[in-house]
């Protein structure tokens, strides 16, 4: 077993244990610290593979950004000593058979599946001079129209949000 | 340019060439992690043990004081006799706290400043890892340090430390959209993100320098943000003794209280260090275009000495700003923010793209 995969190993069996505590655990901060590790486990997978831009914006939008607000929120609206219950036998006996179905399918379309090594890939890191040309490129393959019609979406998000929060003069 | 025998690369491959000689690759790449490992946390102690010395000392002047001076020949061996006492202290246990996410917070915090230590460049051909991403990989990572503060606050089940943690990460959150656009002005001069890539650029001067009004103000901005970035005074509201006791490590005692210090110091050193390979040409000396004489003497000073004097120099300013000016309150901080810095810093950001696009910098 060669190091790559000795990780690739360590970094799936971190990322599926802590994705069962998530669901598992009662308390809710440790839910989102837990779903913390997870997402900082997938970022360790993107770093494996050398694609090192995917594996910051990982770290900083989903572990540092959507994660800390998860942990404000629940800062805001929940008490320490609040624990959920536990679930009726009739709602976990129907959780583990989805469970059962739905892992059985996404196994046999996996094993079922004739996985080649792309030549074409090469084991290099991805420049990041390559991404940011493609994702503002306006030639072939690139992405602005997308990046743009995003930003735009984003903006009235935004407007949005800050409409519903403020507050009517009276 | 700077003189070979001062480089790092030639002891790094001579023992990577020595250790491939007598063991396996897997077993050459494990012990070269424990090495690194070793000195990096080495270095971590012994520049926390210095910085919270040297800021007493800093203080001491500031204030017209002495400062620390019974242990040892000025008192150098103070922090030392501090940390042995720390180590000696009981660990308490809060009955009504969340047990496992309050013994986890400190790591959180100390972590995530150890992974950001990782990516400097000290001097020349001494950078553990080199990553396509550098600066990126920093900012990403120490976006992480803000989650151990919020678990410390509230498993803690105590209304001081709450309050501490939720101004701690309001105001990190908030700071954290300066700190990365005034970084992004180097990277628009430099055109790149890795850390070796920004430091070669400058070897004929300093980007605060070729880069001249944009870079400056980038600089100011920074120095500001980073500031608050982490949770320094005059932002420490955070931890505002007269009100809060002491935030959100109020609970903590012994060692894990020492990792949240230890951790805020480092945390100064990589915003100065960042700072200084950004703005301040990292381990580069100091050229002046056409003063052959005078560049090469500068050669003359090891690189490493380059580096970490640059540093030093930011983390006074830093400890000067700390015992000069008064707290700002959270409604005066989040409006130094928001309404000011966030603007000028996207303004400046225009400026210099436009200042690129026609190539008004020295180059």
């Amino acid at each position: 077993m060669t190091l790559p995969v000795f990780m690739f190993y360590l970094l799936a069996a971190v990322i599926l244990l802590f994705s069962v505590l998530t669901i598992a655990s009662r308390r809710m901060l440790r839910s989102a610290v837990y779903l913390l590790f997870v997402l900082i486990g997938t970022s360790g997978l993107y770093f494996l593979l050398d694609y090192q831009f995917l594996a910051g914006v990982q770290i900083t939008l989903y572990a540092g950004g959507i994660v800390v607000l998860i942990i404000f929120s629940i800062l805001l609206t929940s008490h320490i000593s609040h624990k959920f219950k536990r679930p009726a036998a009739w709602k976990l006996w129907m959780g583990l058979t989805v469970l059962v179905f739905g892992s059985g399918t996404a196994l046999w379309v996996l094993l079922l599946h004739p996985f080649s090594k792309n030549p074409a890939v090469k084991d290099v890191p991805v420049d990041m001079h390559l991404i940011g040309n493609q994702l503002l490129g306006m030639g072939k393959n690139g992405y602005v129209l997308p990046f743009e019609l995003i930003s735009v979406l984003l903006l009235a998000a935004m407007v949005a949000a800050i409409i519903v929060a403020k507050k009517e003069k009276k | 340019m700077i003189l070979e025998i001062y480089s790092f690369s030639t002891l790094t491959s001579s023992i990577d060439e020595g250790l491939n000689s007598v063991m396996a690759p897997w077993l050459v790449t494990l012990t070269e992690f424990v090495i690194v490992g070793i000195v990096f946390l080495l270095f971590y102690a012994l520049l926390g043990l210095f910085l919270v010395y040297l800021e007493r000392k800093v203080c001491a002047v500031i204030q017209n004081r002495i400062g620390p001076n019974r242990v040892g020949k000025w008192g150098m061996f103070q922090t030392i006799a501090d940390l042995i006492k720390l180590l000696m202290k009981e660990l308490i246990t809060i009955k009504n706290a969340d047990k496992f996410l309050f013994n986890l917070a400190p790591f959180i915090v100390i972590i995530t400043s150890f992974m950001a230590i990782a990516a400097l460049p000290f001097a020349k051909g001494l950078q553990a890892i080199d990553l396509n991403i550098g600066i990126f990989y920093v900012m990403a990572v120490s976006s992480l340090g803000v989650v151990g503060i919020l678990i410390a606050g509230w498993s803690s089940n105590s209304k001081y430390s709450l309050i501490g943690a939720m101004r701690s990460g309001a105001q990190i959150i908030s700071y954290e959209l300066s700190v990365g656009l005034s970084l992004l002005a180097i990277v628009i001069f430099s055109g790149s993100m890795q850390l070796s890539t920004i430091v070669e650029s400058q070897a004929d001067g300093w980007w605060i320098f070729k880069g001249h009004i944009p870079a400056l103000f980038a600089f100011v901005l920074y120095l500001i943000a980073a500031t608050a970035e982490i949770n320094r005074g005059p932002f420490d509201l955070a931890e505002a003794e007269s009100e809060l006791t002491a935030g959100f490590h109020t609970e903590y005692s012994g060692i894990k209280f020492a990792f949240f210090f230890l951790a805020e110091y480092i945390n100064m050193f990589i915003v100065a260090a960042i700072a200084t390979t950004l703005f301040l040409g990292g381990w580069m000396p100091l050229h002046i275009g056409g003063w052959e004489g005078f560049n090469q003497i500068m050669d003359y000073i090891p690189s490493i000495v380059w580096f970490f004097g640059k540093t030093f120099v930011i983390i006074y300013i830093i400890m000067w700003f700390k015992w000069t000016f008064p707290r700002l309150r959270i409604d005066q901080l989040l409006n130094l923010e928001w309404k000011y810095l966030l603007p000028l810093n996207l303004m400046n950001i225009v400026l210099i793209s436009f200042v690129v696009l026609i190539g008004l910098y020295f180059k």
